[in-house]
């Protein structure tokens, strides 16, 4: 004798029940954010930079015949950012000098986010002498400094035509542990949920388990953390560079930073442009991350 | 019913508004209730009625933005509280009235020991000294009969149960002697014979005080317990107001009666639930005219027009449905 | 799909024991230390549980925080494993099964959870959350007709089918528990263990969640472990009540056994807190208990519930009382040595 089953009005979703998702709220900030905005612009151009310097230079900065005559000439029309010291146009190299640092930057990225996301699953669902272990793991490498590590791995691995994959290595090797601690945390925090508990009950493995329950839920912060990663690497690629021990024979802001502050009393653009679009790349990423970051965080509502 | 001419508090058609994202929710929306000393009001109503708010409102505890006070006036003994500045406020807020909340875990500090926290609120607030405070914190703990008080009295919260820490969370309300006590679903949590000792607490401490309780609660029977008067809400708005032992006989308004219908009784057997149909509305999209009338059992073509009044069913008994009279006598 | 459900309707018979629980102790073991772990108590959390599950009813299962329930209800969906005891479904132990036999057992035992807002995966569709059983037990449904069958349960917990692709989020609490209701139905089980279905929801949404599991297990011949709190919602729900108390069971009986004539003094003092929505019965003298549940890791020797007991002798210390029959015009089991009917 119950009352007939409505369909319920689902358009009228109650206001006090919780409509809108995390990602809906967060978009919504995330819209409202300037330095998202402004942050995104500029990874989004320096992205399109690296992957077709031909449509920003009409200048091939690999194969540009650099004069002499033209050294540290000033910024003029036709070479918006002058010339260097052997007379390469700078905006040419800056422009090609992108796609080593984003290329570095997106690959070692990439390992680390692949390498943390396998510790970080594994050792947060796992629990017990497998996390102890991975754990151990992650203090070991979080103890070698980044830098350091990176240089001697890429002297010792360094050669005429390895290019950026010793760098690459080097950073993904080094930089996994962070982002696997934040995946960790997360994994943790998403097994405990009750709609884990509920494919357990309907008899699901580890495996569905981990990939279609864990996985999606607890990889933002990860994905966050990385994109943060993703600007101190290129930091660190052109230190690399700077440092003489980076990719060889190829274009990069770092070994043009390098070349130019040696004749910063001449001239200051060869060193600046170069320098401003580092700063402004790495500036970007983190900016971005970071307002990703806040735009999740449940915390700060 | 009393007759003086003002209430110790009253609230004349107060509207509120939460600015969000998807729009304004009208979360209150011309509510009027009072309360004397030594009276029980109970504020009857699921989530997304407004009873909460409104508790907050009186206490002046809202966040504003994004709620923002459209209209109104709540008034004790006689001031505007709206009108009063944020000082004069605060001093209203613990001395005169007091509130206890639903979750005593996340109410009280868990750095500072129980006793700390009572004794904190006389230090501050009355003046009293650290031994002074102290004593008074341990006699209040005794009042609201929690064992062996002198000893508790530097535990920790995390160290008491859930009914105690209610019974801190109580004595901290009443260290300053308010006269009005807003109980915010202080049961809820609990368990069923820990809830009965703590309304039985309640009562009795309103017998000694002669406070005016309000009651904020979902749970019917709860409300029968212990309410001298019941205002249900719905949407934002009172739709049905009446002393207790009238409401159970027969209700002025289909929520009232269709809530009544629908919850499962101890006292009964297998009657068969009739639920209440749809879902309560979103409250940025409030429907037209009154407002229950997409899920009410006995809606007319009238009622998606007119907003309901306040129809006076006689013994201070009030329903905002334009059926009142008939649905009173329905049986 | 409905003539289907006539024949499973007609199929299954009532009354015979679907599930036969001996005995189920859960410890919880307290230990101290980070890399050497000394065992130092345990957490009584079940402590011998006994009962059986006749099919096509209703048992319900109550008490109060720190009971064992929960616990209880974690053991039967194998997410735990007992400490000792076993449980019978079809003659078997589940507690035996492994590999594909504890699959096959998942197809016939599963569960409605408390809280709709955690118990749906946020970011699968309502067709995949609801579909995911078929997706585990690949053989229960060929891969062409899942969608249909999706569609199917969620017309039968009252859902719009053409749903199938939204996210819980777009959902209200109501709602969102019917789905869950929908998924633990996929794989037709017999029974179905109900973790406190409604107490999450509003009051005028229960009604209807209430109504559906009545409904549903009329229809389709379910048998529940219904376990909630609230003493209203299982006195209506339920066909028969179990009372627990410390991890044991106190009082076990008929409905109508355990409301109108309960013989154990804790389910005496849980009937009489339990509030009744009517003023006239205000004032009656209840039993009040007195301070706080004792710790399931030190529970009270002989009978648990003897520190808060008005009818407390020193036998009660001595000897703990067996779960049988007293005395009784209509007896039924209860751990009582002074089991009498209430006032």
């Amino acid at each position: 004798m119950s009352e007939p089953l409505q369909a319920p009005n689902v358009g009228g979703v109650a206001a006090t029940d919780r409509p809108r998702s995390l990602t809906d709220d967060a978009w919504y900030d995330l819209r409202r954010n300037v330095v998202f905005w402004i942050a995104g612009s500029i990874v989004v151009l320096i992205v399109l930079i690296a992957a077709f310097p031909h449509l920003f230079s009409p200048i091939d900065a690999r194969t540009a015949n650099c004069s002499l005559a033209d050294s540290m000439r000033p910024p003029a029309a036709g070479h918006w950012f002058g010339f260097d010291k052997q007379g390469c146009d700078v905006y040419a190299r800056v422009i090609y000098g992108a796609r080593s640092s984003a290329l570095v930057g997106v690959f070692s990225t990439v390992l680390a986010g692949v390498l943390a996301l396998g510790v970080g699953l594994i050792g947060g669902f796992y629990g017990g002498w497998i996390d102890a272990l991975l754990a151990r793991g992650v203090d070991i490498v979080l103890g070698l400094p980044l830098l350091l590590g990176a240089i001697v791995f890429a002297k010792a691995l360094a050669s005429q035509d390895t290019g950026i994959w010793p760098v690459v290595l080097a950073l993904g090797l080094l930089g996994w542990p962070t982002p696997a601690r934040v995946m960790r945390s997360s994994v943790i925090a998403a097994r405990q949920q009750d709609y884990v508990q509920a494919a357990r009950i309907l008899g699901a493995g580890n495996g569905r388990i981990m990939l279609r329950h864990i996985l999606p839920n607890a990889i933002a912060p990860m994905i966050v953390v990385l994109t943060i990663l993703l600007g101190t690497f290129i930091a660190v690629e052109a230190t690399l560079s700077f440092l003489g021990v980076g990719p060889r024979n190829v274009i990069s802001w770092g070994t043009d930073i390098a070349e130019a502050q040696r004749w910063i009393r001449e001239a200051a653009h060869p060193l600046l442009f170069p320098s401003g679009f580092l700063t402004l790349t790495v500036l970007a990423f983190i900016m971005l991350g970071d307002a990703v970051r806040e735009a999740f965080d449940p915390r700060l509502r | 019913m009393t007759t003086s001419p003002a209430h110790l508090l009253e609230v004349d058609d107060l509207h509120v508004e939460f600015h969000t994202r998807d729009g304004v929710a009208r979360v209150i929306n011309g509510v009027s209730l009072h309360v004397d000393a030594g009276e029980t009001l109970a504020i009857l109503g699921e989530s997304g009625s407004g009873k909460s708010v409104t508790a907050q409102a009186i206490m002046g505890i809202l966040d504003m933005p994004p709620a923002v006070i459209r209209s109104g006036a709540i008034r004790y003994a006689g001031r505007n509280l709206l009108a009063l500045d944020d000082e004069a406020r605060r001093r209203v807020r613990g001395r005169d009235i007091a509130m206890v909340f639903q979750d005593a875990l996340s109410a009280l500090n868990p750095v500072f020991p129980v006793g700390w926290q009572i004794a904190e609120t006389l230090r501050r607030r009355a003046g009293l000294s650290r031994t002074e405070a102290e004593a008074r914190a341990i006699a209040l703990m005794d009042r609201v009969k929690i064992p062996a008080a002198r000893a508790r009295v530097r535990a920790y919260p995390h160290q008491f149960s859930g009914g105690m820490r209610q019974r801190v969370m109580i004595a901290m309300a009443l260290a300053l002697g308010p006269k009005i006590l807003i109980a915010d679903e202080p049961t809820t949590a609990l368990d069923v014979t820990v809830q009965a000792q703590i309304m039985d607490l309640l009562a009795d401490l309103r017998r000694e005080t002669n406070m005016a309780v309000i009651l904020i609660t979902h749970d019917l029977g709860v409300v029968a317990g212990v309410a001298d008067r019941i205002a249900v809400m719905y949407t934002g708005r009172i739709v049905e107001h009446a002393d207790v032992f009238g409401l159970y006989e027969s209700q002025g308004h289909p929520y009232t009666r269709a809530l009544l219908e629908s919850i499962p009784r101890i006292d009964r057997g297998d009657e068969p639930l009739k639920s209440i149909m749809g879902l309560p509305p979103n409250l940025t999209r409030i429907p037209s005219g009154c407002p229950f009338h997409p899920r009410c059992y006995r809606a007319e073509p009238v009622c998606a027009v007119e907003v309901p009044p306040h129809i006076d069913l006689g013994h201070g008994r009030t329903s905002a449905c334009l059926f009142a009279r008939e649905v009173i006598d329905e049986r | 799909m409905s003539a289907e459900r006539l024949a499973a309707g007609s199929r299954r018979v009532q009354g015979d024991t679907v599930l036969q629980v001996e005995d189920l102790v859960k410890h919880f073991p307290i230990t101290k230390g980070v890399i050497f772990k000394q065992r130092i108590g345990a957490i009584r959390a079940v402590d011998g549980v006994s009962f059986e599950l006749r099919r096509g009813e209703t048992i319900g299962i109550v008490g109060e925080s720190g009971c064992g329930k929960s616990t209880l209800a974690r053991l039967l969906l194998r997410l735990e494993t007992p400490t000792a005891g076993r449980a019978l479904l079809e003659g078997r132990d589940i507690f035996s099964l492994a590999g594909v036999e504890l699959r096959r057992l998942r197809r016939n035992l599963q569960m409605v959870l408390q809280d709709p807002y955690t118990s749906l995966n946020p970011r699968m569709t309502v067709g995949d959350i609801v579909g995911e059983p078929f997706e585990i037990h690949a053989e229960v449904a060929p891969r062409g007709s899942r969608r249909t069958r999706v569609q199917e349960l969620l017309e039968l917990v009252g859902l719009n089918p053409e749903h199938i692709h939204r996210y819980p989020h777009q959902f209200s609490g109501g709602q969102r528990q019917r789905i869950g209701i929908a998924r633990a139905l996929a794989l037709r089980p017999e029974i179905v263990v109900c973790d406190e279905p409604v107490s999450a929801l509003d009051v005028s949404i229960q009604a209807q969640v209430i109504n559906l599991l009545e409904d549903l297990q009329r229809d389709l011949g379910l048998s529940y472990i219904f376990i909630a709190h609230d003493l209203s919602v299982v006195r209506h729900i339920a066909d028969r009540v179990a009372v627990m108390y410390l991890g044991k069971i106190v009082e076990i009986g008929t409905r109508d056994q355990i409301y109108r004539r309960a013989t154990h003094p804790y389910t005496q003092a849980l009937l009489s807190s339990a509030p009744v929505p009517d003023p006239k019965v205000r004032g009656r003298q209840g039993i009040r208990l007195e301070g706080d549940v004792p710790s399931p890791a030190n529970p009270p020797s002989g009978c648990r519930f003897r520190t808060r007991c008005w009818k407390a002798q020193e036998l009660c210390a001595a000897e703990e009382p067996a779960l049988i029959d007293r005395p009784d015009a209509d007896p039924h089991a209860s751990a009582c040595h002074f089991a009498e009917r209430g006032p």
